[in-house]
């Protein structure tokens, strides 16, 4: 009963990375690498693996994305906006739709689909295995890991400061 | 349950699609985001074998993959930039020297 759902985020995922790859204009692409991360997340979350979803969803949509819109934003110095907006005809109707939105959310809500059961027993879900392991039999990659970020952070103030002249 | 082995297809997908792109494009943020791509697809790679086999090896393993490529990412576009501002232009095939 996954598979429609994988088969969704299937899709999703090859089709946004087709887009990173494709399309001319970079921030399109960066835009369309977080739908892809996302997707991946999402993918990672049927896998059963909810702490490796939180951490793709926080370095890579969150950090990295957001350090690939950063780069274009400094590099390539976007034409001046001018002319009429492409997407003014939207603009009137979100106001409708984000009020349709929220109504249908309060509903779903109303609708009680949403009472919290009885807590699962026994589940064996969750990140304890994951930290269990890092601290044990990858404890030497763990802090490896560690010296890495910092020779990452190092490295960038390396390289962007500014001469002194 | 889905079968692990169609998350693999998947993965192998994504890694040609970001090999594709680093062929096929000459801006280095493009092919910066190509390589994301694919350690991404390996990541998805090994959390599904991982949960074939059982055990968070695999999970552990894409975290250490996820922290190489922050880093790597971090210096990469750093050096992107330092280079465009000696050079005003963004094109591998012009990046023949490395020298400062």
């Amino acid at each position: 009963m996954q598979f429609p759902g994988f088969l969704l985020l299937a899709v999703l995922v090859a089709g946004s990375a087709l887009g990173v790859i494709l399309l001319r204009n970079p921030i399109h692409s960066a835009l369309f690498l977080t739908v892809n991360l996302a997707g991946v997340a999402a993918l990672y979350l049927m896998l059963q693996a909810q702490f490796l979803a939180l951490i793709q969803v926080i370095v890579y949509a969150g950090a990295i994305a957001v350090l690939f819109v950063f780069a274009i934003m400094v590099l390539i110095p976007g034409k001046e906006e001018t002319g009429p907006d492409p997407l003014h005809a939207q603009r009137w109707l979100a106001v409708p739709l984000t009020g349709v939105l929220l109504l249908e959310v309060l509903l779903i809500l109303r609708s009680g689909a949403f009472q919290a059961g009885p807590p699962a027993a026994g589940a064996p879900i969750g990140v304890e295995p994951l930290y269990r392991l890092l601290l044990t039999d990858f404890l030497f990659p763990f802090e490896v890991s560690s010296v890495l970020l910092l020779a990452a952070i190092v490295g960038v103030m390396a390289l962007t400061k500014r001469k002194a002249s | 349950m889905v079968p692990p082995s169609y998350y693999v297809a998947l993965s192998a997908v994504l890694f040609a699609i970001g090999v594709l792109g680093v062929l096929i494009r000459r801006d280095p943020l493009i092919i910066f985001m190509s390589i994301e791509l694919m350690l991404n697809a390996a990541n998805l790679a090994l959390v599904a074998f991982g949960r074939a086999h059982g055990g968070a090896a695999g999970q552990a393993l894409a975290l250490f993959v996820m922290a190489v490529a922050a880093a790597e990412v971090a210096v990469g576009l750093a050096i992107i930039v330092s280079i465009f501002q000696l050079r005003r232009r963004l094109s591998v095939d012009e990046l023949s020297v490395m020298r400062g």
